[in-house]
């Protein structure tokens, strides 16, 4: 039997390269078969040589300038008929914008199954088996039933980068782009704001509760949060006693987020508030009571007063950056 | 404009998720459940928008009788309409199920704008806005946290790794909404009145032509074979600070994360 064929669908990055969440699906791709990446960029080219050394074996390259001019649809129509043409059993996606639309559209255009919000992908003889982490406490094993390909978006971290060495074959994608079906123009990209990005955009929010004792202890929380280019956030207990508006409130009546990191200062963590970081990748939690809460979830639980640590944090940190 | 809003009755997400094992399909107690929040952004912006421009705003839902009571919050925010998709043959959709169902009950109110959340708290699969806005062959802009309209045009703004893109393009279109959207209203008493005398208009299968081997879990390709109730036990690591001493651990730890 041929070996499977996994296509990873790559995320070229704003240095010209591929994007970290792409190279981990390749690591994933190797261990189930043919690691075959397709890139879909004007730049496209600029990724061969870092695909092939993590793994790809064969780079489907298309580099007409329409995909960066629209989104979705030029992708969407280009990858629809690469799918009907050439059926590989398995496509893998990372977990970023430009890869859900993609795949949510496919699955409405080619009518297959798709799995989201992976964390691993094996095989039972020809059956699909994916795990899905669902909510904080239950694993869920799931398979598709149609006969592929199969369309299954990962989770960022669920695997390693692993450069093995190589390099890939290119194989040149002709676009199947009909130019009244671009619809999605894209107008431009603005650097994002040197503020720094608010709750839901960023990568790093540090939090406080009611541990900081008054209002005027907020500072530390946002001098942390600007000094690591992240977003300052809050409980439901702070933003009701007034220390700060509601549009920092993390938690279930404010916003759920899933930041790379977050740091929770003097927070206990109540449930409501749980429920709004708990999807966090890394989380570091610092605070008085080695028995709040909060240290159930939390990466690195520091037992410490969060009104000295925070600030010695922060200078620290202005040494280090 | 006429807009659609799709929304979801979810298990209020307060509580700890339960699924069952032997239906493996998610616990909906409908006396712990809720308009999922993540759809109150939408209703908002719709609302926006129609005071804006004129029009009328719908909402959609699919679910059991009990979901009547997110269509009644969101009238109650000030929505005019309501549809509630509603049949047993539906139970255990998976995404594209939900997407059918949706586009077959959307599709005739020929909107202007369809509104999704980016996610539902409940599934968070993400998948129904993009399978939805294909269904419609309509184009769909995502994850806004902006969005205006002039004319028939659409601008959409939106957060991504390398800034903040703008996109555009004209109406009919699809959006999908973050939380930074706007911020959504609470009913007033006059509104909760108000709602409870708007008659629904409840859609079958039968109603909306709609194959049941097509939707469901007759329909789902997805299929759960498993739940393992193991609880993912976080391998933490618990310090105590000895006069500031956990700064070095902290950095240690920003520097393996990557974060520095």
């Amino acid at each position: 039997m041929a070996a499977r064929r996994v296509w990873v669908w790559v995320e070229v990055d704003s240095d010209g390269g591929p994007h970290k969440l792409s190279l981990e699906l390749l690591t994933l791709a190797r261990s189930l078969g043919t690691a075959e990446a397709v890139v879909l960029h004007p730049q496209a080219a600029g990724t061969v040589a870092a695909l092939g050394e993590h793994g790809a074996a064969v780079v489907h390259l298309g580099d007409d300038a329409r995909f960066g001019h629209y989104v979705v649809d030029p992708q969407v129509a280009t990858l629809a008929a690469m799918l009907e043409a050439e059926r590989p059993d398995l496509v893998l996606f990372p977990s970023m914008f430009a890869a859900r639309d993609i795949q949510a559209r496919l699955v409405g255009k080619l009518g297959l199954g798709a799995i989201a919000n992976a964390t691993g992908v094996r095989y039972e003889g020809d059956q699909i088996v994916v795990t899905t982490p669902y909510g904080a406490e239950t694993v869920g094993t799931v398979t598709l039933d149609n006969a592929g390909p199969h369309l299954v978006q990962i989770r960022p971290k669920a695997f390693a980068v692993e450069a093995v060495g190589g390099n890939a074959e290119v194989r040149s994608v002709a676009a199947a782009i009909d130019d009244g079906a671009l619809r999605v123009r894209l107008l431009g990209t603005e650097e994002a704001t040197a503020e720094g990005p608010n709750l839901e955009d960023a990568e790093v929010i540090v939090s406080g509760g009611r541990g900081l004792g008054t209002a005027d202890n907020y500072v530390l929380v946002e001098e942390l949060a600007a000094q690591l280019g992240g977003a300052p956030g809050a409980t439901r207990a702070i933003v009701d006693a007034g220390w700060v508006p509601y549009s920092h409130q993390v938690g279930q009546t404010g916003k759920v987020v899933k930041p790379n990191l977050y740091i929770a200062c003097g927070i206990s963590g109540a449930i409501q508030h749980l429920v709004g970081m708990g999807g966090s990748a890394h989380i570091i939690a610092i605070n008085t009571d080695e028995d709040a809460p909060i240290f159930d979830v939390a990466d690195l639980g520091v037992v410490g007063d969060a009104l000295t640590i925070v600030p010695a944090l922060t200078a620290r940190l202005r040494e280090e950056m | 404009m006429n807009i659609v809003v799709c929304v979801k009755h979810v298990p209020n997400p307060d509580l700890p998720m339960v699924v069952d094992p032997q239906t493996r399909r998610l616990v909906r107690n409908p006396a712990e459940s809720v308009l999922d929040t993540a759809d109150e952004y939408g209703v908002e912006l719709a609302l926006q928008l129609v005071e804006q421009h004129g029009g009328e705003v719908t909402v959609v839902t699919m679910g059991p009788p009990a979901a009547d009571d997110a269509l009644r919050r969101a009238l109650a925010m000030g929505a005019n309409h309501a549809v509630h998709i509603q049949d047993d043959a539906l139970a255990g959709s998976d995404a594209l199920g939900t997407a059918r169902a949706l586009a077959a009950a959307i599709r005739p109110l020929a909107p202007d704008l369809v509104i999704c959340a980016t996610e539902s708290t409940d599934a968070y699969s993400g998948m129904v806005p993009g399978a939805l806005a294909e269904l419609l062959d309509l184009p769909q802009l995502t994850f806004a946290r902006e969005a205006s309209v002039e004319g028939d045009t659409l601008t959409v703004k939106r957060a991504v790794d390398t800034g903040i893109q703008t996109l555009q393009a004209s109406l009919p279109a699809l959006v999908s909404v973050t939380a930074s959207i706007a911020e959504p209203r609470y009913p007033t008493f006059r509104g909760l009145m108000q709602a409870k005398r708007v008659q629904v208009d409840t859609k079958t299968l039968a109603d909306l032509d709609l194959d049941a081997a097509q939707v469901g879990e007759a329909g789902a390709q997805e299929r759960v074979t498993a739940i393992a109730s193991e609880t993912v036990e976080k391998q933490g690591v618990k310090i105590y600070d000895e006069g500031g001493d956990s700064v070095e651990q902290i950095i240690a730890y920003l520097k393996r994360i990557e974060v520095i």
